[in-house]
């Protein structure tokens, strides 16, 4: 039916990729200076910005808990952000989903029993869409939380895996998305344990392990370059602080990059 | 929106102390499933499925209706699921609750997105008439992995369902009423069906067929779609506690045993049924 091809005689992906290679992976910290944490990753061609306020006290009173905090999550899609525009309902069942899943990830993660009777509210913008829909939600979310100061139990990185025929290939545009089984996974790197796994193609059970590992091992190696990120941005405010606000030009121009 | 009550502390102790010693409060042992029941109403496409005191209803009806100009050739199938406080307390009409959308989208993905009805078949007449299948999941009672229940009875409504025959003279057609033509099955790919897990305690113990009281008190849940031919359909393990990857695979292994049981189940009610029934025009 399609005459897409996934993987060519030269054993290169559609935008030019060897089978297990990652789109260029970028973040920024502090994107928003009104929310308590924000950032803005991008994934290749998928751009996604997670601002986080809070731990507040919760707007809803009636959902607050007495020994730990209510994390929320809300989700927009913006319309120009896939390949055709389309204004998505706010009630729209997808994306209620996808919230859900989102917050049952961190909810573990965060150790929300240090603020009790608050709420941690996240919200999620997605500004461009080209698969890893989910993989870019759950990593900026992450470093948003670590930006916002949030005491977690570590990182939580996520990546797509697909199957061509019986090879596996790493982080999925959306031609290949569309076209391939694939699966979305979220590990905790320090203990290699898995908290979020998502696949909703046909597969045979066989066939999945392979893809399930590849994509687990790779959200460590996203986890390294999460930490670079967030090391480099911490040191460039330390030495701004130092410097008393940062009236050297080489910080300042070092924040400005980051 | 009222939120159930949490259970109490020494029930949550009692329950996670049992499963640490294989046993679970009703009795199973942590990878046993409780009996399924299947019940066939009057009309054909009309299934009730109850797995302990979960209950749900499945019926199938179908219309014929203009197909959308996207796909022509292609019937429609559209499943609601209809929550409501009847089943527990903690389901309200109107806004939808975070499980019952989890609940739905699941089943969505399980029968519509694996393609499991083939909805060509379902063509009449290209971009003119097609059949469209409504298949309405009633949720009567909910002690736990509803979602297990709904989808053993949405299946076993499809398989159930005969749709009226039809003939089609050039742009002329004729739909047959049931005394005049043996109503046609539906054709399907094949039969995706859910299994629910639940991780308890302080070790994680996986045990298969949560209880409502399990679904509660649990670390994380974990469902998983397959048919009998060993194919994953959906896979969701949205958060909760994290657990190794050999885990995850331990669990995908026993749903493939657990599922090929489900089929045979279904199949096994489905044939008694039709000894029962008279479908066929003399």
């Amino acid at each position: 039916m399609s005459r897409f091809e996934p993987l060519n005689a030269g054993n290169l992906r559609s935008d030019g990729r060897r089978p297990l290679e990652l789109r260029s992976f970028s973040a920024q910290l502090t994107t928003h200076p009104s929310a308590d944490g924000s950032a803005s990753v991008s994934h290749g061609l998928t751009q996604v910005t997670a601002c986080v306020y809070g731990p507040r006290e919760a707007k809803n009173r009636g959902q607050t808990m007495h020994d730990r905090a209510l994390v929320n999550v809300e989700v927009s899609v913006a319309p120009w952000a896939g390949e055709m525009r389309r204004q998505r309902a706010r009630g729209d069942k997808r994306t209620l989903e996808f919230a859900a899943s989102i917050k049952a990830t961190f909810e573990p993660v965060i150790q929300t029993t240090l603020y009790p009777r608050s709420e941690i509210h996240i919200h999620i913008h997605v500004l461009q869409l080209d698969g890893g829909l989910l993989q870019a939600s759950i990593n900026a979310t992450t470093l948003a939380l670590i930006d916002a100061g949030i005491p977690m139990l570590d990182y939580v990185s996520s990546l797509s895996a697909g199957l061509y025929l019986t090879t596996a290939m790493l982080d999925l545009t959306s031609i290949e998305e569309s076209d391939l089984p694939s699966v979305t996974v979220a590990v905790l790197p320090r203990s290699g344990k898995v908290t979020l796994v998502s696949m909703e193609t046909r597969l045979h059970v066989d066939r999945f392990e392979e893809m399930f590992k590849l994509a687990m091992e790779g959200g460590k190696v996203l986890r390294g370059e999460m930490d670079r990120i967030v090391r480099e941005r911490t040191a460039a405010l330390a030495r701004q602080m130092e410097g008393g606000g940062g009236t050297k030009e080489e910080d300042k121009m070092d924040t400005d990059d980051l | 929106m009222p939120r159930e009550a949490e259970p109490s502390i020494n029930q949550r102790d009692f329950v996670f102390s049992a499963v640490q010693q294989g046993i679970r409060v009703d009795g199973r042992t942590p990878l046993q499933a409780r009996q399924i029941a299947i019940c066939f109403g009057n009309e054909l496409g009309w299934v009730e499925c109850s797995l302990g005191k979960t209950r749900v209803i499945a019926q199938v009806t179908a219309t014929v209706t203009r197909p959308s100009p996207e796909r022509p050739f292609e019937g429609i199938l559209l499943i609601t699921t209809e929550f409501s406080p009847m089943a527990s307390s903690a389901y309200e009409t109107g806004r939808p609750s975070e499980e019952e959308v989890t609940i739905s989208r699941m089943l969505e993905k399980t029968i519509r997105r694996s393609e499991a009805l083939d909805r060509e078949a379902l063509c009449i007449l290209t971009g003119k008439k097609v059949w469209a299948l409504r298949l309405t999941l009633h949720f009567l009672s909910d002690e736990g992995d509803l979602l297990d229940c709904a989808s053993v009875a949405a299946i076993t409504a499809l398989r159930h369902f005969r749709k009226p025959d039809v003939e089609v003279v050039g742009d002329e057609v004729t739909i047959f009423s049931p005394e005049e033509r043996a109503p046609v099955p539906l054709s399907l790919h094949h039969q995706p069906m859910c299994v629910s897990f639940a991780f308890l305690g302080p070790a994680n113990v996986l045990v298969v067929d949560p209880t409502h009281l399990e679904e509660q008190l649990a670390n994380g849940t974990m469902s998983i779609s397959l048919n009998a031919q060993r194919e994953i359909c959906v896979l969701q393990k949205a958060g909760g506690v994290a657990l190794p990857a050999d885990e995850v695979m331990r669990a995908v292994n026993i749903a493939v045993f657990r599922v090929r049981e489900l089929s045979d189940i279904v199949s096994r009610a489905l044939e008694e049924d039709s000894k029962t029934r008279v479908i066929e025009v003399r």
